[in-house]
């Protein structure tokens, strides 16, 4: 690991004003902040991340969750994933939400992690997290060594010449079908970014994976008040049954009125370079009669433009038989 | 990958890689550079109180120290152990604040002011926690070495929302691997401590 000197802060600005010494807040920032460290420890230890300045913003007030006068619910940056998982209002209003949290890593990590971590947790490509192999993510410009490597695990959906990593996290699964909205402090003040255009497609820049410039700090989440309605569910399929990172995953928030379903919200986990929302599975499955025709549509939808590699063309099929099965779960 | 444990104690003055607890223990009112916000250059060592089985201890740490090599290599304390330190098998679990973290995925700078319970905090020979006499009693290990990351889990998940099946308790330990595959024992151990029959 990479010799870095400590700030610990009370204060948000003095930790936005360190955060913007760096060049970028992107893959090579010589200034982190330090939440569960979860990511950041594992990938400073690798010397995929080598920052100079590591702040910790642990002792900011960002550890709350308060409901909000519309209903929606507003979720503190360094609130921990266990916590969140395992809030009343969360497993009332949000089930998804908790059951994704709740299906990915372990209990100690859940412990550690925390609400803007997770957002920002890289992908676990294992070319990414070894400093000898050509990576554009880590090294931009080296080349992949995924594609024509080991990419089982990688993408299907959203990739590029340049990168087919994974985003690998249960929880943005979950907050893209909800349409999440992130708010962050930055250099110029305040300001909030629906998930969906968060997490940039790879493209020629994979090293640029959000839209967070030096110095943003994410201060907290907010979700709207849940559908009238609605139901939702997260399945998560894997290699094995717990502590291990998705194959294909589902998040789904439905409502159904007289045998139909009136509004969906669908967003794939571990086949997409982002968090995978699919407005065509949605549009397609809205107004349709709830069941396994209308759902075996949707999924075709929501998959009709993967593009598997070599090793991973499973996730194909995988994937559309999590979604029709996670769809089974939340309306019959 | 250069991220051993000579290269942290070649960064910190020599009186403080010594695992004895007298030469790591500060007095009390020494002065706390890290309380609120405090800056270091790149290298500097970061002076830290940190609060392990009910013991306070001040000590001189190179920010790249993790919890887990404090608790073993700095403070003397190696009951818990280091497995995989990416955060991969659970054998350095220790409780901060009560609550179950991965030692190694965290640094032992970040705990100034935090109550720490190591292994060796939860219970001794004579005086053994029950997860402990538990762990005895079904024989849950064979060669050991994940065997305190495993109890301090257990002693975690004691006060956690984990159903009452064993494949409940199988999901809440999940974070624990067992090279020797002791886990039915494990489970049968679990089991015992929560009153199951
Ligand atoms: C063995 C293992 C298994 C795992 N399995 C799963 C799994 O199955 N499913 C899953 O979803 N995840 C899994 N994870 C990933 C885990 O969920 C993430 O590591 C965690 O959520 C990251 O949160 P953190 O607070 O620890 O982040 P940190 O490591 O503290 O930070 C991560 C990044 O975010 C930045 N950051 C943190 N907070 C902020 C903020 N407020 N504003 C701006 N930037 C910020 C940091 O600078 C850093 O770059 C696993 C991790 C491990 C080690
Ligand atoms: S898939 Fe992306 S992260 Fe993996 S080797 Fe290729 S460029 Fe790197
Ligand atoms: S040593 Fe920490 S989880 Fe393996
Ligand atoms: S008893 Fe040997 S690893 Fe668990």
């Amino acid at each position: 690991m990479q010799s870095f000197a400590f700030i610990r802060t009370e204060d948000a600005s003095t930790a936005i004003a360190s955060g913007a010494k760096s060049k970028t807040a992107q893959q090579g920032a010589s200034v982190r902040f330090v939440a569960g460290g979860t990511t950041l420890i594992d990938l400073m230890k690798l010397n995929v991340e080598r920052p100079e300045h590591v702040i910790d913003i642990n002792r900011l007030p960002l550890d709350r969750i308060e409901p909000l006068a519309d209903g929606g619910l507003k979720i503190g940056a360094t609130v921990r994933n266990s916590d969140l998982a395992n809030h009343a209002i969360v497993q009332r209003d949000y089930p998804v939400l908790s059951q994704a949290i709740l299906a990915g890593a372990s209990a100690q990590l859940r412990n550690m992690a925390t609400t803007g971590g997770n957002l920002l947790q890289r992908t676990r490509c294992m070319y990414f997290r070894d400093t000898a192999s050509a990576c554009n993510k880590r090294e931009p410009g080296t080349g992949c060594s995924a594609i024509f490597g080991a990419n089982r695990t990688l993408a299907i959906l959203g990739t590029s010449e340049h990168c087919i990593a994974t985003n690998p996290s249960d929880m943005n699964v979950a907050m893209a079908a909800l349409e999440a909205t992130i708010h962050v402090q930055g250099i110029n003040g305040a300001r909030s970014i629906p998930i969906g255009d968060f997490h940039l497609l790879p493209g020629s820049t994979p090293d640029r994976e959000t839209v967070l410039e030096p110095g943003d700090l994410i201060t907290h989440v907010t979700l709207a008040p849940p559908a009238p309605r609605s139901r939702s569910f997260y399945l998560k399929l894997r290699d094995r049954a717990s502590y291990e990172f998705a194959l294909a995953s589902a998040a789904v928030v439905v409502t159904v009125e007289g045998g139909r379903v009136t509004r969906a919200r669908i967003a794939l986990g571990g086949v997409g370079t982002k968090p995978w929302r699919s407005t065509e599975a949605e549009a397609l499955l809205t107004g349709e009669p709830v069941g396994e025709p209308t759902f075996r549509r949707a999924a075709n939808a929501a998959l009709r433009d993967a593009r598997p590699q070599s090793q991973n063309g499973f996730k194909v099929e995988l994937a559309k038989r999590c979604l029709v099965h996670a769809l089974k779960e939340a309306t019959l | 990958m250069q991220d051993g444990i000579g290269e942290v104690f070649a960064q910190c003055p020599m009186e403080h890689t010594m695992n004895t607890r007298q030469q790591v223990f500060a007095t009390p009112d020494e002065p706390v550079a890290t309380r609120s916000e405090s800056a270091t250059g790149a290298g500097d060592v970061v002076h830290v109180t940190l609060r392990i089985n009910g013991t306070a201890y001040g000590l001189q740490l190179d920010p790249r120290t993790t919890l887990l090599d404090c608790l073993r290599e700095t403070v003397g304390l190696t009951g818990t152990k280091k497995g995989c330190d990416h955060g991969q098998c659970g054998a350095c679990t220790v409780h901060v604040d009560g609550r179950r973290v991965n030692s190694c995925l965290s640094l032992g700078v970040m705990h100034e002011g935090e109550e720490i319970t190591t292994i060796e905090g939860i219970g001794q020979p004579g005086a053994l926690h029950p997860v402990q006499a538990a762990f005895l009693a079904c024989d849950a290990y064979q060669c050991g070495y994940c065997t305190s990351g495993q109890i301090m889990s257990a002693v975690a998940l004691l006060d956690e929302a984990c159903g009452p099946e064993d494949a409940d308790v199988r999901e809440c330990m999940s974070g624990n691997i067992c090279r020797c595959g002791a886990y039915p024992n494990i489970v049968a151990a679990i089991r015992q401590v929560r009153g199951k029959p």
